[in-house]
């Protein structure tokens, strides 16, 4: 019995070590810092790769680097075109850097999951969670800006006015105006909710899977992990697609007037 | 798990990304891809155009090639004409040479035998001469007949 327990302990601490993250500051003025290196390390790599594209982009015959950039571009470019129908600098990159990021984020999911805590414990690193988008702060950062996008280009676009009488008389007409306006928040504060915490959701869900199966014993570990990692190859890139064709499909809404 | 100052941290990272992408690698690969485009739709109707100009070229070509056949026709009909020509001229010439020759010939045939005539005659005057004096040497009395034979001799001479 003691021993089951102590199992018991074990696996669940195991799993706790896993999630907790490493952590600087008190309250709110916490740190994760795990967080906030990988995603910027993974930004970077994003930005350098890219970059590195950019500057040797010519219309001539492209490299393997440019056609797998440029492969990338038109792909953004095909899914703002079909649902954006305006003309915006903005909306291209940033889906792009969305798609792009999250990506990243989630395919640190595939690394087994003893790597890097593990040579981040050799290092005196106690704690490290590898994967961005497991964290909560992580996906609503990026959702809140999207959401902050969408008020600002309703605003331009409509003016403050025309988005008040939009928040107020809309969908059921100016004699509902306290229910028209509880809807329209509603509406709106689910947007970024809704894009946080189901990129968030998948990809907790999936790392806890992979934590879980490595309690299991070596030989069923293969067995198990292989197929959710394929499985997990096709979620991340449609968690990633969702991000961002969800975000362009905000703000060409932002975009409209009624 | 919760929400702390990681999230000003990691907005202000996505914000630096979204600004860098706009600003230094959207726009160049959208450029190239546009450029691209313009130069393969370039490219492709310059192919279009040479190929009309191919079909374009054939078909002149073909006109002269035509011209050049009648034309050569046209020489070959005259040439055989003029050959036809030439060989009716040269028959014509080689028959009016033949008569002549023919007519020379038979000229100077006639002319011979004319002196072959005269030659038997003054031969025969002679032998008959010869005979006559034979036999009438012995009867006849050479200065008394004298005149008569110089008359039968200019007679036959």
């Amino acid at each position: 019995m003691a021993a089951e327990v102590h199992a018991a302990e074990g696996a669940t601490g195991y799993i706790v070590h896993h999630l907790t993250s490493l952590s600087a500051g008190e309250g709110f003025w916490t740190l994760h810092l795990d967080t906030l290196f990988f995603s910027a390390l993974l930004g970077g790599l994003f930005i350098w790769f890219f970059k590195q594209a950019a500057e040797k982009a010519t219309a001539d015959v492209p490299g393997l680097v440019q056609n797998f950039a440029e492969m990338m571009v038109e792909f953004v470019d095909t899914q703002v075109k079909d649902s954006f129908h305006g003309r915006s600098a903005l909306i291209a990159p940033l889906a792009l850097t969305i798609f792009c990021w999250v990506f990243l984020f989630n395919f640190m999911d595939l690394f087994p999951v003893d790597i890097l805590p593990g040579i981040g414990a050799l290092m005196g690193i106690e704690y490290l969670r590898v994967v961005p988008s497991t964290d909560l702060n992580a996906t609503f950062a990026m959702s809140i800006s999207v959401f902050c996008l969408i008020i600002f280009y309703s605003v331009k676009i409509k003016g403050p006015w025309g988005f008040a009488k939009e928040l107020m008389f809309q969908p059921f007409g100016p004699w509902l105006l306290p229910f028209n306006l509880l809807l329209k928040l509603v509406e709106e504060l689910a947007k970024p909710i809704s894009l946080a915490l189901r990129l968030f959701g998948n990809l907790y869900a999936g790392e806890l899977i992979f934590i879980l199966i490595a309690l299991l014993p070596w030989y069923l570990q293969p067995v198990l992990s292989f197929p959710w990692a394929i499985f997990h190859l096709l979620i991340i890139t449609l968690q990633a697609f969702i991000f961002m064709v969800l975000t362009i499909v905000y703000l060409s809404m932002a975009h409209e007037d009624h | 798990m919760s929400i702390n100052a990681t999230l000003i941290g990691q907005m202000i990272t996505f914000a630096l990304l979204v600004w860098f992408t706009m600003k230094y690698v959207w726009p160049p690969l959208f450029q190239s891809l546009e450029e691209r485009k313009k130069k393969i739709a370039e490219g492709l109707a310059a192919a279009e155009k040479g190929q009309e100009e191919i079909e374009l070229a054939e078909k002149r070509a073909k006109k002269v090639l035509r011209e050049a056949k009648e034309q050569s026709a046209d020489i070959v009909n005259l040439a055989q004409k003029r050959a036809g020509e030439i060989v009716e001229e040269s028959k014509d010439a080689a028959k009016k040479e033949g008569e002549r020759l023919a007519l020379a010939a038979r000229a100077q045939i006639d002319q011979e035998l004319q002196q072959v005539k005269e030659n038997l005659r003054r031969e025969v005057s002679a032998l008959a001469l010869t005979a006559a004096e034979q036999i009438l040497s012995a009867e006849i009395d050479k200065t008394k007949h004298q005149e008569i034979l110089s008359k039968v001799s200019n007679k036959l001479g």
